[in-house]
C-alpha cells in the first residue's frame, strides 16, 4: 500500500509468447537492475556490419555497475535497449540472456523510473528473473498497480480513471480467488501451522512485556532461540519445496504412459504444438523419458513422455523403462493412453493396476480406426478416471484433454489464471522475507537483545506469512494474550 | 419550571474524575473561562479502584500527559508513597513507571491545583441536560433548574451515567464508591440522538491492614532511586509504604465455585461488557479452571488510613462469600472488610461516533472523554480529558484540532484505536498496541510533545525552556562523546573490569557506550574535566539514543513509509457513496467514521487495500478536475 516503494511484475502474459517482460517501477528500479544485470559487448558494429565476438562473455568483459547502483559505469542509457545477461547476484547463477531498457521518470509509463527486462518467454525464466528482482528489494506489484501509479502520477488521461478503478477491482478480486483456490490444500494448512507457532511465541513476548507483574512464566532466550529456530526450519522447508520445483515453481508433473506406439509422443507434440519427440511406429523409439515444460491454459506443466514399460532385453531400452516408472511414480497426474485399434492386453492391465487410485485421464486414441477396445472395461478398472476418446493424429480431442487438465488443477472454477504463477512468486518472496526476519530475530535472541526489539522481527514474519493466506494481523495477538493468560489488576 | 441563568462560560466540563480534571485544567490554561461540574466535590480526582498510577503503557501515557502540560504526572509526584520502574530487565522502550498513590492526598492536591488555577471554576451539582441549538451545544442544565451557557461542553461522566452496582443478587442505582448515579442526563443524551451502550467494570474489597498477618506475605519494595513522573521534577520524595504479595489457593477456588450461582456476573443480571484484562476472581476461576493459584498484591490506600486494596480479586459475589473466600488466603485469615467488592455497570458511547479531536460527530462543540468513550483506567481517561480540553479550546479559538499521530504518542494510538477501530470492551492501553513502540518511549515524551504543546499555548514557558535546555544538553553531550576518544592505555583496564573486550586503537566514548556492559555513569572513570553534570532525565535520553540508534533508525524509516498515506487528507464532507468502485461495506464504514486521512481509512476494518486504491484514484481525479 505504500506509495513510493519500488514494484515489479511480469508485464506480459505468462507462459505465452516468445518474449516475456519483467517490469520494475520506482526509485530503486535502476539500482536493482544494476545488481542483477551485466551488459555484454558480444556483438558490435564494425564498418556498417554487425560483427560477432565469438568468445562467450566472461567476468572481465562485463560492464558491472558500481555497488551503489549509480549509473556511473553502467552501460545503460536512458531509453536504449541493452543486451546482457541476468545473473543471480546471490548465487552467481546465470539466468537468461536479456535485453534491458531503462526509462527515466517522468518520461515513462508510470512517470517513475522504469526498467524493463525482456527475456525468453518461458515461465521458468520469467519467474526466476522476477523472483531475483523481488529478492533485491522490489515489492511484487498489486494487480493494476503500474496503471494506478501512472494515473496517480498524472500520466493517464482523466477519462481513464474509471478503467483504472475497474482494473484495481477486477484483478484484485480475481487474484484473491485464485489465491484462495490454491490455498485449499496443504500449502495454506502448513502456513497456518507455522503462524500458530509464531502466535505462541508472540503471545509470550507480549505478555512478558505488558504484564511484568503477573504470575506468569518468564520467557527465556534459550526458549526463544529454539522456538524461533523451529519456526524458521519449517519456513525454510517450504522454501526448499518452492525451489525444487513441484507445482509451485515448475508446475504440475504430468506423466504420459501407455504401451509402445499408442501415440504418446504424438500427444506430447500436440500439446507442445511442435514436433520434438521422435514419432515413428517402431515400438521403443522413445528411448529415454522426454521432459518438456509446457503451459496448458496458462497452467505450467512438466510433461513427461515415458518410454513404454514393456518387458525387454535391450539394455538401453531397459534404462528408459526404469526412468518411465520413476516419473510415473512422481507424477501429480497420469495420462494413460490406450490404442483403440488393438485390444487391451496384459501390458495395459498392468498399467491400470499400477495407476490404482491416482488422478488419471485415460485417452482412447486412434478413434478413427476400428474399435477393438470396450470403454466400459476401462471404466470398470479405473472408476475415477476421466475418459476421453481422441484421435491425436487427426487433432481430435486435444481440446478436451486440455480442458480436463485445467479442470483438475482448478477444480473447474478458474478459467484464466496467469495470476496463479504470480501469486506463487509472491509466496516465495514472502516466505523469503519471513525467513530473513526470523533469522534476524534469532540473532538478536542469541545475543540477549531486549524483547521489544526482536519482537519487531518476529511480528514481521507473522505479518508476512499472514499476507500469503490473506489474514490480517490486527488484534490477533492481543486477543490471544487474554484468551491464554489470566491477567488482572 | 423557570430556568435561572447562573453563569456564562467558554467551556463546561461535566465530571471531575481524571478525564474531567485534565480537560478543565487544559481548557483554563489555554485561556478559556472554564467551569467543571461534579456530583460531589469529594469525587474530584477520586481513585475508586486501584491506588496506583502508571504501569506498562499507562506510565507512558502519564509521561505524555505531563509533556503536554497536563497535571497527572505532577500530582502523582506530590502524592506517591511507593514508586517503581517496571520492566527494567527489558529494553528502554518498555520501561514503565508505576507509583502507589495516597488516594486521599491525590484528590486533595488535584483539587487544590484546580482551586488555584485562574479561569477555572468548580461546582458541586448534577448536570441533567445539554442545551443544543441547531446541532451545536451551547450550555448545560442542572438538576436544580439552573443553566449555564458555554461555547463548548466536555462530557466526562466516568461510571456515573446510569451507574448500577452489583453485589451478589442485589443491584442498585449508584455511582462509584457509594456516590449518587446520574440518570436524567443519560435519558436526555439519548433524546439528543446519542447512542449509548452498557459497559461494566469492578473493584475488589478494601480491608483493614491491622487485620492482616504480613508474616505470611512477601513484601514488595519500591525502587531505591526514584524516577519522577514529571519532566518538571528532578527529585521527588521517598518510598513510605510497602505492598505485599500473597496467593489464592484451592480452598479459595472451592468457596468461589460453590457460590458461582450467587454471583451477579453469572446470574445474568449484568448486561454490560466487562474488560478481559480486568476480570473478577470468579471470572478468572471460571475461565482458567486449571490454574492452581492467583496472585494478589495487598496495597495501601494511603498514609492516613489503614485501608488496604486487595489487587486482582474484584468480585460481584455476595458479601458473605466475599468474606469467606478472602479469608482462605494466607495472611488474610482474620481480615476485616470495610468496603465490599462490587461490579458496576454504566452508560458510555461508541467511540466510533467521535472525530479524532474527540468532538462528537453529530453535535458540534460537544467533546467526550474517558470511560464515557469506552476506555478503562485513570491514565487513559486523563489522556483523553487533556486532548478534549485542548481541542475544545482550539475549536473556540477557531484553530485546527490538535491530533497526535500513532507515530507521535501513545495518546495518538489510544484515540485512533478508539475512534477508528472502535472497542467492544473497556479499552486499556498496552505497549503492544503501539506499532512504533521503539520511538514512543517514556524517556523521550517531552522531546516528542512539549514543543507541540507550547505552540498551541498549553505548555508553559518554564516547561518549554526546560525542554530546550535538555534537548541542547543531550545534543551537546552526544557530540562531545563522539568527539572525545580514549587510547587503549587509558581504557583497557576499565573495559576489563567491566567485563568487555579491550580496544586496539583510539575509540570514541560514544562507541564504548554502545556496549551493553557500559553505562554513561561508568564512563566518568575514563572521561576528563569536560564532562558535564547531567540530570537523570538527560542521561537516560542520551544512553537510549546512543545504545539503540540502529533500531530507532529502522523504526523511523518504517514511519516515513507510512507518512504519505497519513498526510493524505480526507475531507469530512466527502460522501463515499458517490465514489465509484468502492465496495458497499467500505462505503458504509467510511461514511460512519469519516476518516481524517487515507492512513486512518486504511485502518478501518472492512476497508480493503483495493478500496484504498480506488480512493486514491478518486482523489487524484478530483484534484485534476479542479
Amino acid at each position: 500500500m505504500y506509495l513510493d516503494d519500488t514494484i515489479a511484475a511480469v508485464a506480459t502474459a505468462m507462459g505465452e509468447g516468445g518474449i516475456g517482460i519483467v517490469r520494475i517501477s520506482g526509485s530503486e528500479a535502476l539500482p536493482i537492475l544494476g545488481k542483477v544485470f551485466c551488459s555484454v559487448k558480444k556483438s558490435y558494429v564494425k564498418g556498417g556490419q554487425i560483427e560477432n565476438d565469438a568468445e562467450m562473455p566472461d567476468a572481465k568483459k562485463l560492464f558491472l555497475p558500481d555497488a551503489t547502483g549509480e549509473t556511473i559505469g553502467l552501460p545503460i542509457e536512458n531509453r536504449r535497449l541493452t543486451y546482457g545477461i541476468v545473473t543471480d547476484n546471490f548465487t552467481g547463477e546465470m539466468i537468461d540472456e536479456v535485453m534491458a531498457v531503462y526509462m527515466k521518470g517522468p518520461h515513462s509509463y508510470t512517470a517513475e523510473d522504469v526498467v524493463e527486462i525482456q527475456c525468453h518467454g518461458s515461465i521458468v525464466s520469467l519467474r526466476k528473473i522476477l523472483a531475483l528482482v523481488l529478492k533485491n528489494g522490489a515489492r511484487l506489484a498489486e494487480p493494476g498497480e503500474f496503471t494506478k501509479r501512472a494515473f496517480l502520477n498524472g500520466r493517464l488521461d482523466l477519462s481513464q480513471a474509471e478503467a483504472v478503478i475497474d482494473l484495481i477491482r477486477a484483478k484484485s478480486d480475481k487474484t484473491f480467488d485464485v489465491a484462495l483456490d490454491q490455498l485449499e490444500g496443504k500449502f495454506s494448512k502448513k502456513i497456518k501451522e507455522i503462524r500458530a507457532d509464531l502466535v505462541d511465541i508472540l503471545v509470550n513476548i507480549t505478555v512478558n512485556i505488558d504484564y511484568p507483574d503477573e504470575d506468569i512464566e518468564v520467557i527465556t532466550y534459550e526458549n526463544l532461540v529454539s522456538g524461533l529456530t523451529g519456526v524458521k526450519t519449517k519456513v525454510d522447508a517450504m522454501l526448499a519445496t518452492a525451489d525444487t520445483g513441484r507445482i509451485i515453481r515448475e508446475g504440475l508433473n504430468v506423466a504420459i504412459i501407455g504401451k509402445p506406439n499408442v501415440g504418446k509422443s504424438s500427444l506430447m507434440n500436440a500439446l507442445l504444438k511442435e514436433t520434438r519427440a521422435i514419432v515413428t511406429s517402431i515400438p521403443g523409439t522413445t528411448r529415454d523419458t522426454i521432459e518438456e515444460a509446457v503451459t496448458i491454459r496458462n497452467i505450467p506443466i512438466k510433461l513427461t513422455d515415458t518410454a513404454g514399460i514393456r518387458q525387454t532385453d535391450d539394455i538401453i531400452e531397459k534404462i528408459g523403462i526404469e526412468k518411465s516408472k520413476e516419473s510415473f511414480n512422481k507424477a501429480d497426474l497420469v495420462i494413460f493412453m490406450v490404442d483403440n485399434s488393438t485390444p487391451l492386453n496384459a501390458e495395459d492391465y498392468e498399467i491400470m493396476e499400477n495407476i490404482g487410485d491416482r488422478k488419471v485421464i485415460v485417452i482412447i486414441n486412434k478413434m478413427d480406426l476400428d474399435s477393438k477396445v470396450q470403454r466400459t472395461e476401462v471404466e470398470a478398472r479405473l472408476p475415477k478416471a476421466v475418459i476421453i476418446e481422441a484421435s491425436i493424429a487427426n487433432d481430435m480431442g486435444i481440446d478436451r484433454i486440455e480442458e480436463e487438465v485445467e479442470n483438475l488443477v482448478y477444480g473447474g472454477e478458474v478459467k484464466q489464471g496467469d495470476s496463479m504463477m504470480v501469486t506463487n512468486v509472491r509466496h516465495k518472496a514472502l516466505l523469503e522475507e519471513a525467513s530473513q526476519s526470523l533469522a534476524d530475530a534469532i540473532g538478536m535472541a542469541q545475543i540477549g537483545e531486549a524483547l521489544e526489539f526482536l519482537e519487531i522481527d518476529v511480528n514481521r514474519a507473522y505479518e508476512v506469512l499472514g499476507q500469503i493466506i490473506g489474514e490480517a494481523v490486527e488484534e490477533d495477538i492481543i486477543n490471544e494474550v487474554f484468551a491464554r493468560f489470566c491477567l488482572g489488576k | 419550571m423557570e430556568r435561572i441563568l447562573m453563569g456564562e462560560y467558554d467551556v463546561i466540563v461535566v465530571g471531575a474524575g481524571h478525564a474531567g480534571c485534565e480537560a478543565a485544567l487544559a481548557s483554563a490554561r489555554m485561556g478559556m473561562k472554564t467551569l467543571m461540574f461534579s456530583i460531589n466535590l469529594e469525587a474530584v480526582a477520586m481513585m475508586p479502584c486501584n491506588p496506583s498510577i502508571g504501569g506498562t503503557g499507562k506510565g507512558h501515557l502519564v509521561r505524555e500527559i505531563d509533556a503536554l502540560g497536563g497535571e497527572m504526572g505532577k500530582n502523582i509526584d506530590k502524592t506517591f508513597i511507593q514508586s517503581k520502574m517496571l520492566n527494567t530487565a527489558k529494553g528502554p522502550a518498555v520501561h514503565s513507571l508505576r507509583a502507589q498513590a495516597d488516594k486521599h492526598k491525590y484528590h486533595v492536591e488535584m483539587k487544590k491545583t484546580i482551586e488555584q488555577t485562574p479561569n477555572l471554576d468548580m461546582k458541586q451539582g448534577e448536570v441533567t441536560d445539554l442545551i443544543i441549538e441547531d446541532g451545536r451545544v451551547c450550555g448545560v442544565i442542572t438538576k436544580t433548574g439552573t443553566y449555564f451557557t458555554a461555547k463548548a461542553v466536555i462530557l466526562a461522566t466516568g461510571t456515573f451515567l446510569r451507574g448500577k452496582i452489583f453485589i451478589g443478587s442485589s443491584a442498585y442505582e449508584s455511582g462509584p464508591n457509594g456516590l449518587a448515579a446520574s440518570t436524567e442526563l443519560a435519558d436526555n443524551l439519548k433524546a439528543h440522538g446519542m447512542n449509548l451502550r452498557r459497559f461494566k467494570t469492578g473493584t475488589p474489597a478494601r480491608c483493614l491492614g491491622s487485620s492482616l498477618d504480613y508474616s505470611k506475605m512477601e513484601p514488595q519494595y519500591g525502587d531505591e532511586k526514584i524516577v519522577p513522573f514529571s519532566f518538571m521534577n528532578d527529585e521527588v520524595g521517598e518510598n513510605q509504604a510497602l505492598c505485599w504479595l500473597t496467593y489464592t489457593n484451592e480452598e479459595t477456588h472451592k468457596v468461589i465455585r460453590a457460590n458461582f450461582h450467587r454471583s451477579a456476573l453469572f446470574g445474568g443480571q449484568i448486561e454490560g461488557i466487562g474488560p478481559r484484562y480486568c476480570p473478577s476472581i470468579e471470572d478468572k476461576i471460571n475461565r482458567f479452571a486449571d490454574k492452581e493459584r492467583h496472585q494478589t498484591f495487598i496495597e495501601p490506600e494511603g498514609l492516613d488510613t489503614d485501608e488496604m486494596y486487595i489487587q486482582g480479586l474484584s468480585s460481584s459475589l455476595p458479601e458473605d462469600v466475599q468474606e469467606a473466600f478472602y479469608k482462605t488466603i494466607p495472611g488474610l485469615e482474620n481480615l476485616r472488610i470495610v468496603r465490599p467488592a462490587y461490579a458496576i455497570e454504566y452508560d458510555c458511547i461508541d467511540p466510533q461516533d467521535l472525530k479524532l479531536s474527540l468532538e462528537y460527530r453529530t453535535i458540534e462543540n460537544l467533546f467526550c472523554a474517558g470511560q464515557f468513550n469506552g476506555s478503562s483506567g485513570y491514565e487513559e481517561a486523563a489522556a483523553q480529558g487533556l486532548m478534549a480540553g485542548i481541542n475544545a479550546a482550539l475549536k473556540i479559538q477557531g484553530k485546527n484540532p490538535f491530533i497526535l499521530g500513532r507515530d507521535e504518542a501513545y495518546i495518538g494510538v489510544l484515540i485512533d484505536d478508539l475512534v477508528t477501530k472502535g472497542t467492544n470492551e473497556p479499552y486499556r492501553i498496552m505497549t503492544s498496541r503501539a506499532e512504533y513502540r521503539l520511538v514512543l518511549r517514556q524517556d523521550n515524551a517531552d522531546q516528542r510533545l512539549t514543543e507541540k504543546s507550547y505552540q498551541i499555548g498549553l505548555a508553559t514557558e518554564e516547561r518549554y525552556q526546560r525542554f530546550l535546555a535538555k534537548k541542547e544538553a543531550v545534543a551537546a553531550e552526544l557530540a562531545r562523546l563522539e568527539e572525545k576518544t580514549v587510547t587503549p592505555a587509558q581504557a583497557n583496564d576499565f573495559l576489563e573490569a567491566k567485563g568487555t573486550s579491550a580496544i586496539a586503537g583510539r575509540v570514541s566514548l560514544a562507541e564504548l557506550l554502545k556496549r551493553p556492559q557500559i553505562t554513561y555513569g561508568d564512563l566518568a572513570e575514563i572521561d576528563d574535566e569536560t564532562r558535564p553534570e547531567l540530570s537523570a532525565h538527560e542521561i537516560t535520553q542520551l544512553e537510549v539514543q546512543i545504545k539503540y540508534e540502529g533500531y530507532i533508525q529502522k523504526q523511523q524509516a518504517q514511519i516515513a513509509r507510512h507518512k504519505k498515506l497519513e498526510n493524505r487528507h480526507l475531507d469530512e464532507s466527502l460522501d463515499y457513496s458517490q465514489i465509484e468502485g468502492l465496495r458497499i461495506e467500505a462505503v458504509q464504514k467510511l461514511n460512519q467514521i469519516k476518516p481524517n486521512s487515507v492512513g486512518q481509512a486504511s485502518r478501518i476494518s472492512g476497508v480493503s487495500p483495493a478500496d484504498i486504491n480506488v480512493l486514491l484514484v478518486y482523489l487524484e481525479k478530483k484534484k485534476r478536475g479542479q
